[in-house]
């Protein structure tokens, strides 16, 4: 008996993650309520856990999933004429917005995920509740699931998830797809979230564990179906190549003891090669057909580190030409950052170190340990030890994760036992 | 669905206009909103020297002060409530507004539903 419900309850589980976003979707346009949308779409994932270990598996799990939970809703609507009346004027009040848009030439209907990451990633919403949002409602995680990953306490995050659905409910942020002229205004916004989740879970900004790769890959896989629904969009394809470009070295990234290893010293044999295939195939269409896109530039920049046989012999005057592509993009100091360091890989660490100091009046900067620490590396390969320490020193005042201060103290101890 | 928009105007110079935008943008947008329909009230409020505050304490007793006075650049000068089907339409009207140029901005309410 346990057996048999087990079995049932892991297809339940692997059809629930795979299909809640498109399910979700589908009720949220239906009825224009993200609430009533979540509740029956879960009451249908009960229902099946009843039903599928008695019956067997549907043959179509997602259409079943939505049958059922699409009764439901009209059950509770048909119980509860008040609320009912309310989501009526909803729909009224959308149509009065205009037309709905019309299904492709093609006949297609429109998966109708794409309206949920832009409601998800509205920029009404608090930064810190988009991506919270995002995972909830398109990667089918639950709160505390949330919650885990991004090291809050549960409570915290079901309260933050709480005041963005009101908002969205009570300032009524819409559930549309911006039309073509919004789109370049708020396409990066969701770009900017999927990025988020990814770096969050790649480098902890607290905390013991180095990476959490769940995060990252929950990135990958939603950058994967944003592509798929918008095919055509160059950065979000740029996004995509990044992420896995990156992502490829997450093995070797870490040390036998959880301790950080720097791209120089990494195990290249450890690199997920497939990844970086495939990463690289989607370089040139990310850049193709128009000016590039920030996203794109860095996909650019990751994948000559990716084809490097070592760390010397990286195309570093490419990489330099690159950062000043995404300079001229994104101006930030975090760039001009990267920049000066590999400036200092293509003419010599004393070249790299006079960039980094005419960045040493920038506030952001100042409070960045990772400018103190290139700056401690330069300063270490020219010899000028003593300033290397104090730089070190800088970085570990600074430093955020307990693998990256590990880092910085061992080689405080190497520049100081020298 | 009703929403205000509260104009904070930034620098305002002695025509009533403010850096970026000129009195004849004002009389164009109000006359766009009007014509949109979507219009429900708007009020340009004046000066901010002739604000007067009322607050009445715990034993009713009543306090009447001259002000405030803004403390930051940004002064409240006026509102519109329109009437549109959902945010993004209403961020748009925002947008469109002289007052969100020229060092000012618009905030954007929903006004509360209480089920008339």
């Amino acid at each position: 008996m346990r057996d048999r419900s087990t079995a049932a309850d892991l297809a339940v589980e692997a059809v629930f993650r795979e299909e809640h976003g498109i399910l979700l979707a589908s009720l949220v346009s239906r009825f224009g309520d993200l609430d009533l949308a979540e509740e029956v779409a879960s009451e249908a994932l009960e229902a099946a856990l009843v039903r599928w270990p008695l019956d067997g598996v549907p043959s179509r799990p997602g259409a079943w999933l939505l049958t059922t939970a699409r009764r439901k809703a009209l059950d509770r609507l048909r119980r509860e004429r008040a609320y009912a009346a309310r989501l009526a004027v909803l729909r009224v009040d959308a149509e009065r917005a205009g037309p709905a848009p019309a299904a492709d030439a093609g006949g297609e209907l429109p998966d109708e995920r794409l309206q949920l990451f832009f409601t998800c990633a509205h920029p009404a919403l608090p930064a810190e509740a988009r991506g919270a949002l995002i995972l909830r409602c398109l990667a089918g995680l639950t709160t505390p699931e949330v919650a885990r990953a991004h090291l809050v306490p549960p409570a915290t995050m079901a309260q933050r998830i709480v005041r963005a659905k009101k908002k969205i409910r009570e300032a009524r942020i819409p559930f549309r797809v911006p039309g073509p002229d919004e789109l370049p205004e708020r396409l990066p916004g969701v770009l900017q979230v999927l990025y988020s989740i990814f770096t969050e879970g790649y480098a902890a900004s607290s905390g013991t564990r180095l990476q959490r790769l769940d995060l990252a890959e929950e990135a990958i896989r939603l950058a994967r179906v944003l592509r798929r629904l918008l095919p055509a969009e160059r950065e979000v394809t740029g996004l995509l190549a990044l992420m896995l470009l990156v992502h490829a070295r997450r093995r070797a990234r870490t040390g036998a003891e959880g301790g950080m290893v720097l791209l120089e010293d990494q195990d290249r044999a450890l690199w997920d090669q497939p990844m970086i295939e495939e990463g690289l195939s989607l370089v040139p269409p990310a850049l193709a057909g128009g000016p590039p896109g920030p996203y794109g530039v860095q996909a650019a920049i990751a994948a000559l580190h990716d084809e490097a046989p070592d760390f010397a012999a990286t195309d570093w005057p490419q990489i330099v030409a690159l950062y000043d592509v995404l300079l001229a993009l994104t101006p930030s100091p975090v760039v001009a950052l990267n920049r000066a360091v590999a400036v200092a890989m293509r003419d010599g660490p004393e070249a790299g170190l006079a960039l980094l100091d005419s960045l040493a009046d920038d506030e952001k900067l100042r409070t960045h340990h990772p400018y103190p620490a290139a700056r401690g590396e330069l300063l270490h390969r020219l010899g000028r030890l003593p300033e290397a320490a104090a730089a070190y020193r800088r970085a570990l005042d600074l430093a955020g994760t307990e693998p990256e201060r590990a880092h910085l103290r061992r080689r405080l101890h190497e520049v100081e036992s020298r | 669905m009703k929403y205000m928009l509260l104009i904070n105007s930034g620098g305002v110079d002695e025509n009533g206009g403010a850096e970026g935008c000129t009195v004849e943008d004002w009389v164009a947008y109000d006359k766009t909103v009007r014509d949109a329909g979507i219009l429900v009230s708007s009020e340009s409020l004046a000066d901010l020297v002739t604000a007067t505050t009322v607050r009445v304490g715990p034993g009713g007793e009543r306090t009447v002060t001259d002000g405030p006075f803004a403390e930051s650049r940004e002064v409240l000068g006026g509102f519109y409530v329109i009437d549109v089907p959902d945010l993004d339409v209403a961020l748009d009207w925002a947008a469109r507004c002289p007052g969100s140029r020229g060092g000012g901005s618009v905030v954007v309410r929903p006004v509360a539903d209480f089920g008339a």
